[in-house]
């Protein structure tokens, strides 16, 4: 089925350098059309970078940018069909709303009658037809991003690129705008690229997330895949709150691994494809269940209170601190410090993880 | 990654070279050609003949009696002018600083629309013509002038203050002429002063005197700077205020250059030569401030 | 309870500072409207100084060193802006490259070299290679000396423009000329402005370099007052100097609204 899929952008082993840094180390992806696609990483990982080189702003240092089948990695930005909703949104201070929302299709010669008639429903569409004489300055910050949307998507574009644009917003109207954008993605069917440092961010609007590292494509797949079955360390650390047991692997076998778990209990779990040793073993904090008798045992060091959720702080039996979340139900049993519990883990609460 | 844009990048050079051309020709070469000209030898109608010598500068340190038959002795002359207008233009940067840092200092903490007035207010001298400026100084303190004649007619003197053609009214000119260069940088570093940083001094014991040494005046010390160079080169070379408003007696180094360019009576070599030691001087004071900044943006 | 903001005499200091500014061009103003001859007797408010300026003997002579004057300053300051912009847009946005450094001292050489010393290096080289000096050397060595000056606020203003603006037009399929015609240079108006005017006032302002290398027989209106001042301070030069006042209060006021204009659209 995904071959049948038309793949909107298509990254080819693009690695890009800055004099003696290497940004990003022979990057390939592929973002099918019409998908709400998020590029997530911690800050330096390169996503920055990625999203610049399909925007046209760096020039790739080797590899190749197809935009439905057409290379582009060498074209000037403005003779690339996509277009950028800015980090800090670069609307035209000294331009009115209108005039910025129409600027890209006076740029691609349309006509002045015609141009106003669309930069109209493009603040139309994000509620701002009452300002399109105001100075951008006049806005505020959350207007200001609709705005530059608006800007973007007015000549409508193949391809629509989003630099962290809602990091300048405040968290009601942050989490407000999450909805609105993937609204909006499936309202235009227009491929949104969307980078983020925000996991939070990426796995509640994302069709498929590509969590980067270090100048390299770590995992590619939906929010599911890469929190459940995140491939190595480094996803399974960034995405999510999880706990990383040191563990003796004895035996991987059609991706299920055998181990010893702290306090001598043998347990098999999924696994990604490592040899028999020392590996990492994640356990989400929230599939682990306090029962007597099981796969753990521990000893509660002290319980935090979060709202909706419970933490405990535990100490497993060779020492290493471990946490569990418990749902703030009425029935929930909170145990008290120094009491000695038992762990249940879960079926897809462990898995085993590559270096 | 706030990326540069590379676009300007390749544009570069072609867009430095009239700033090259310009400067370089009209600036750098005319210093240099200055340097050659100061080994050169005088000739009587002013100019110079291509023969190469050091007399110029044997000139500035050395005198060998009226006729150049007695033994080789320092030139006090010349060194003695450099000597007075080093030692105006400390003063004056001194004084500018005096009055200029809390002149900056009042400004800049006045609230935002006073302060405009105020800023505004010491903007106006500093756009005003110098030579005005120093000619009105002039009128105002001359012998028989509206201060003089005012001060006797409420009878705190009997007679006019011989202030004009006096090293004090050379001070006073160079002090009046300056003052805005000082209170300007020393305005923009105090308005980017985070006065959170006062309170905190003061929340930890420290008086308002001590906070101002401690605290304030490390703070905002590169606008210091700025000003006090601002002030001291432009002092130091001054020719205006001597000019026109010292005497015989009040001989400063840019009097003593403009005299050697005038008419037959000139020596275009030694004027050379006196504008290089006093150049030597000027960027000699810019290296060590250069030095001393670099190593304040290391830390 | 005074706040740490708060210096006792700081006050007075800042009054005595603006009455050490103001008090001399005020008493020449004033005096420029007095109805005597002598100028140490008040005779009574006229104008008859002022009309002394336009028609009296001397107005020829001034009027035609005015002319120079706002000539030389309106080309030196234009062609510096000029090549100030363009040099500016190099030292800002071109990133690293070599001499960038040997580039910007260079570019700042006629600050830091003392007025006089550029006058006298100046004279020496129009001289050397023959040029005879007059308006043409006038203007040459003023332009070269004011481009550090429209340079600064151009630059200042260039560093404080985000590249993104740029590439967002650039984004939005502009070329890069319109990206700079629609979008850079509207921006950067106000850096050019105040860069233009101080040249302008500059060039407008300097007595040192124009005296070395103005020849015979040229005047500018500072060295024109200069040298009408040397044999004593007449009225009619408290009548001129007044006017200049007025257009430099006007400049600095022009400055001044242009700034503020500036900070509204960061």
């Amino acid at each position: 089925m995904k071959s049948k899929m038309t793949t909107a952008i298509d990254i080819r082993d693009v690695v890009k350098t800055f004099g003696e840094v290497t940004a990003l180390h022979g990057v390939s992806l592929g973002i099918a059309d019409n998908a709400f696609f998020t590029l997530l990483g911690p800050s330096g990982c390169g996503k920055t970078t990625l999203l610049r080189l399909i925007a046209g702003f760096e020039d790739v240092t080797s590899g190749e940018i197809r935009l439905f089948g057409e290379s582009i990695a060498r074209l000037e930005p403005n003779r690339r069909p996509v277009n950028t909703v800015f980090q800090h949104y670069a609307l035209f201070p000294h331009m009115s709303v209108i005039d910025n929302v129409a600027f890209g299709l006076k740029m691609q010669g349309m006509d002045l009658p015609a141009r106003t008639a669309r930069a109209g429903q493009m603040l139309e569409m994000v509620h701002l037809s009452d300002y399109a004489d105001r100075l951008p300055a006049q806005l505020s910050g959350g207007q200001q991003q609709r705005v530059a949307l608006a800007r973007a998507l007015a000549p409508a574009p193949k391809v629509l690129l989003l630099d962290e644009p809602l990091s300048a917003l405040d968290l009601k109207l942050r989490q407000a705008m999450r909805v609105e954008l993937k609204q909006l993605q499936e309202d235009t069917g227009i491929t949104f690229i969307f980078v983020t440092h925000d996991q939070e961010e990426a796995l509640t609007m994302s069709d498929r997330i590509a969590v980067m590292s270090a100048g390299q494509v770590q995992q590619v797949g939906s929010a599911q895949e890469i929190y459940e079955a995140p491939v190595n360390l480094f996803v399974a650390d960034f995405i999510g709150e999880t706990n990383l047991l040191q563990v003796e692997v004895h035996e991987v076998r059609e991706g299920r691994a055998t181990v010893t778990l702290p306090g001598g209990h043998r347990f098999a779990c999924p696994s990604a494809p490592v040899a028999p040793g020392r590996h990492a073993l994640s356990i989400r904090p929230e599939r682990v269940t306090i029962t007597p008798g099981a796969d753990l045992s521990a000893t509660v060091d002290r319980v935090v209170y979060l709202g909706s959720d419970l933490q405990v702080l535990v100490r497993l039996a060779d020492g290493s601190p471990f946490t569990i979340r418990l749902q703030n139900a009425a029935r929930t049993e909170v145990p008290g410090p120094g009491t000695r519990i038992g762990l249940h883990l879960e079926e897809g609460a462990a898995r085993l993880l590559a270096d | 990654m706030a990326g540069g844009d590379t676009s300007w990048r390749p544009l570069a050079r072609p867009l430095l070279i009239p700033a090259w051309l310009v400067i370089g020709i009209f600036a750098l070469l005319p210093v240099l050609l200055m340097a050659v000209y100061s080994f050169l030898t005088k000739e009587f109608r002013g100019g110079v003949i291509w023969d190469f010598t050091l007399t110029a500068y044997d000139q500035f340190f050395i005198t060998r009696g009226l006729f150049g038959d007695e033994a080789a002795q320092v030139e006090w002359t010349y060194i003695t002018i450099f000597g007075l207008s080093i030692l105006q233009a400390g003063i004056c940067t001194a004084l500018c600083l005096i009055v200029g840092f809390p002149t900056a200092w009042f400004i800049a903490t006045r609230p935002a629309r006073t302060r405009a007035v105020w800023l505004f207010l010491i903007t106006i001298p500093y756009w005003v013509n110098l030579l005005i400026r120093t000619v009105s100084l002039k009128f105002l303190i001359r012998d028989n002038g509206p201060l003089n004649e005012g001060l006797m007619s409420i009878g705190l003197i009997d007679g006019p203050l011989p202030l004009v053609n006096t090293n004090l009214a050379v001070q006073l000119g160079l002090f009046y002429s300056y003052l805005p260069f000082m209170v300007l940088p020393i305005y923009a570093a105090v308005e980017r002063y985070n006065f959170a940083l006062s309170e905190a001094a003061a929340d930890l014991y420290a008086s308002r005197w001590t906070t101002l040494r401690e605290i304030v005046l490390p703070v905002v010390r590169p606008g210091i700077v700025a000003g006090c160079i601002l002030v001291f080169v432009p002092a130091l070379g001054a020719f205006l205020a001597p000019d026109l408003l010292g005497g015989a007696k009040t001989f400063m180094i840019g009097s003593l250059i403009e005299e050697q360019f005038k008419g037959s009576q000139g020596n275009w070599p030694f004027g050379a030569a006196v504008s290089m030691i006093l150049l030597s001087l000027v960027l000699m004071a810019l290296l060590i401030y250069a030095r001393a900044a670099a190593r304040e943006g290391e830390r | 309870m005074k706040g740490v903001r708060y210096y006792p005499g700081f006050l007075p200091l800042t009054v005595l500072c603006l009455v050490i500014l103001y008090a001399p061009l005020i008493v020449v103003m004033a005096y420029s409207f007095n109805g005597s001859t002598s100028i140490t007797k008040w005779g009574g408010f006229s104008l008859r100084w002022y009309v002394d300026v336009f028609t009296g003997p001397d107005a020829g002579r001034f009027g035609q060193a005015a002319w120079n004057s706002l000539t030389i300053a309106l080309m030196a300051a234009t062609s510096a802006t000029v090549i100030a912009t363009a040099a500016a847009l190099a030292m800002v946005k071109g990133g690293r490259f070599r001499g960038k450094g040997a580039s910007f001292a260079l570019i700042n050489l006629p600050l830091m070299v003392p007025e006089i010393v550029t006058a006298v290096a100046s004279l020496i080289f129009f001289t050397a290679i023959g040029l005879t000096t007059g308006y043409g050397t006038i203007l040459v060595a003023h332009m070269a000396f004011c481009i550090p000056f429209a340079f600064l606020p151009i630059a200042a203003r260039l560093e404080g423009i985000e590249g993104s603006y740029e590439q967002a037009a650039r984004d939005l399929y502009a070329t890069r000329a319109q990206a700079f015609r629609l979008i850079l240079l509207p921006l950067l108006a106000p850096g050019l402005a105040s860069g233009w005017l101080l040249a302008f006032i500059i060039s407008l302002d300097d007595f040192i370099i124009t005296n070395f290398v103005k020849g015979a027989g040229m005047e500018t209106l500072p060295t024109a007052i200069f040298g009408s001042v040397k044999q004593g301070i007449k009225p009619n030069i408290m009548a001129i100097s007044t006017l200049m006042l007025a257009v430099s209060v006007l400049f600095v006021t022009a400055a001044y609204l242009i700034n503020r204009k500036g900070q509204k659209t960061p």
